[in-house]
């Protein structure tokens, strides 16, 4: 898939299916970054603002926004077929179902090699020391390790891009790593198909438009959904062969590093962990108004209880987080000396990552101002309970989107009314806007629910 | 444009309810970071200040293309040595507000390196005026 990492814009995992959508307010709501308007009865994401979180497809109640993946069937185009495991994939299964029978179901389902990624935490630990030993920014530095949360930071909090940890997250140096040892063994590099098992939007969104990367060392993602369906399938009919497989040599570190204060653990000085994106949202606004300033390093991740909290994540995130810390107490202890020496930080360093703020109005400060007066005007004539019936998620961003130009005053069904008294629109009219928002047969459909 | 905001004595809570706004004006405007951050630490400062000695106060802001002036007035107790409270250090704070994380003597100080330019004048008894200009383009 380097191929289509290489292409420039914005690839997004979200899509929205319009003949599912049924032109609701949910996803539009629970966007971090007020990416979604509802225009013709369907959602539409704006492709420079979405962080690739997924918080509209965990909130949408009709399944019509899905997250794009590879086709499985495109493993098989490779002779050496690798699963990359994040381990929250095996946390999510019943505890009767052990590890090995997990891998043996994905080796039936046709990967040759299984890796988990996760053993690659004491690399990741080496990066981040390295880095921070170098680091003479300002404080705190903050975790890359969540692609949501580095995309977040790109759009909303630009002025906290250069504090950004420029280390590869664990999928990708598990994917140059594994690729490595799989060439040293004898396989072409053309012959190694390295899939990552995906817990998340964000991933697929990181590895199809990776940020600080020239492009991907994953070939392809597979939603962890899908696989959870195919194996549970395999298990209960009685299909799973057992075996033994290398699939790397994981710690206790490395298995809770994806999880909620994974990372902090193991680092120096001040440290902070926050989960959810709407948490990390309030405290980076704090941490901007310079609330705090003596903090070390930031650990912070999109979903609720982090990646067991992902959303493609079957199970319940706090059952998954409770049997991967029982996984956890049976493996060996977390061991920096388990890093390669000598250690080659160049390969795992991410490049540049660049601030695309969403909040820049206009390249001229002039109109700039004139657009934020504007804004504030329309404020004063605006209900402010933030029905979104407009299209809008809040009446804030519908002031935005008539500065902007794609929108207008006569969107609100509260100034719709007193147009409509003072003869400035007819109910004709007023039907007609609402249709151009809400879709023309949307009135029909909900009363024939 | 030309904001104002009120601050009330002990109000902590709501201290740096101004610096959030304007901060969020100057990044409509893609004001570079390193300049925002400026503004934001100096009035999040001054509006303490007001906040931990001072009875009420408020803010005016002129932001302009290129240009933010503020100007924080208010009705307190006023500065006696406005040389001594320059000094890093000096603080003449309540050991309630010390607790609370505030008045380590860092205040005046920290506005003054956050500007690019800062005129002080302060009667006692009266109150004290403030006036910070930053230029918004490096």
């Amino acid at each position: 898939m380097s191929k289509q990492a290489e292409n420039t814009g914005f690839h997004h995992a979200l899509k929205v299916l319009p003949e599912l959508c049924i032109g609701c307010t949910h996803c539009m709501k629970a966007c971090p970054t007020e990416a979604i308007r509802v225009r013709d009865g369907l959602a539409e994401i704006f492709e420079d603002r979405c962080v690739d979180c997924g918080a509209c497809y965990k909130a949408c109640p009709a399944s019509a926004i899905i997250i794009e993946q590879d086709d499985f069937e495109k493993i098989f185009d490779y002779r050496a077929r690798v699963a990359l495991l994040p381990s929250v994939l095996i946390g999510q299964f019943p505890s009767v179902i052990d590890a090995e029978t997990i891998f043996s179901s994905l080796i039936q389902l046709g990967f040759t090699h299984i890796f988990e990624i996760d053993s690659v935490a004491e690399i990741v630990q080496e990066g981040y020391n390295n880095f921070i030993a170098e680091y003479q920014g300002e404080k705190p530095v903050i975790s890359t390790f969540c692609p949501a949360i580095v995309r977040l930071i790109q759009v909303k909090f630009p002025s906290l891009v250069e504090n950004l940890l420029m280390v590869k997250p664990p999928s990708d140096i598990a994917a140059i790593s594994y690729r490595n040892r799989l060439k040293a063994s004898g396989y072409a590099e053309e012959e190694i198909g390295l899939f990552y098992i995906t817990p998340c939007a964000s991933k697929i969104a990181a590895v199809k438009s990776p940020v600080g990367e020239s492009g991907s060392p994953i070939n392809g993602v597979i939603n962890m959904e899908y696989l959870y369906n195919r194996t549970m399938k395999l298990i209960h009919s009685n299909q799973v062969k057992s075996g033994k497989y290398e699939t790397g040599n994981l710690t206790d570190g490395g298995i809770l590093w994806s999880l909620t204060r994974g990372e902090i653990r193991h680092q120096k000085g001040r440290c902070l962990a926050i989960d959810g994106i709407a948490n990390v949202t309030h405290f980076l606004e704090d941490l901007e108004d310079a609330e705090e300033s003596n903090i070390d390093f930031l650990e912070l991740r999109a979903c609720d209880e982090s990646c067991a909290g992902g959303v493609l994540i079957s199970g319940n995130r706090f059952l998954t987080v409770e049997r991967l810390i029982g996984r956890a107490k049976k493996l060996p202890a977390f061991d920096i000396r388990r890093r390669p020496a000598p250690f080659d930080d160049e390969q795992f360093r991410l490049d540049q990552i660049k601030p695309r703020s969403m909040w820049k109005l206009t390249d001229d400060r002039g109109d700039a101002l004139g657009m934020i007066a504007k804004q504030e005007e329309l404020l004063k004539v605006l209900p402010g309970i933030d029905c979104a019936a407009c299209g809008s998620p809040t009446c804030r961003a519908l002031a935005e989107d008539i500065v902007f130009g794609r929108a207008d005053l006569s969107w609100c069904v509260f100034l719709q009314e007193t147009y409509i008294k003072n003869g400035k629109i007819s109910i004709d009219e007023a039907e007609e806007i609402n249709a151009g928002i809400w879709g023309k047969d949307r009135k029909q459909r909900s009363l024939s629910k | 444009m030309q904001l104002r905001y009120e601050i009330q004595e002990g109000d902590f809570v709501n201290a740096g309810k101004a610096s959030s706004a304007v901060k969020g004006i100057l990044k409509q405007l893609d004001v570079p970071a390193i300049l925002i951050k400026r503004v934001v630490v100096a009035l999040y400062e001054a509006e303490v200040n007001v906040v931990a000695h001072a009875c009420r106060g408020e803010i005016l802001v002129q932001i302009d293309s290129d240009m933010i002036h503020i100007v924080v007035q208010d009705s307190g107790p006023g500065i006696e040595n406005i040389d001594r409270a320059m000094e890093e250090g000096f603080s003449t704070a309540s050991k309630e507000v010390r607790e609370m994380g505030f008045g380590a003597g860092m205040g005046l100080p920290n506005i003054k390196r956050n500007t690019d330019r800062m005129d002080i004048s302060s009667q006692p008894g009266v109150g004290t005026r403030l006036e910070l200009t930053n230029r918004l383009i490096v």
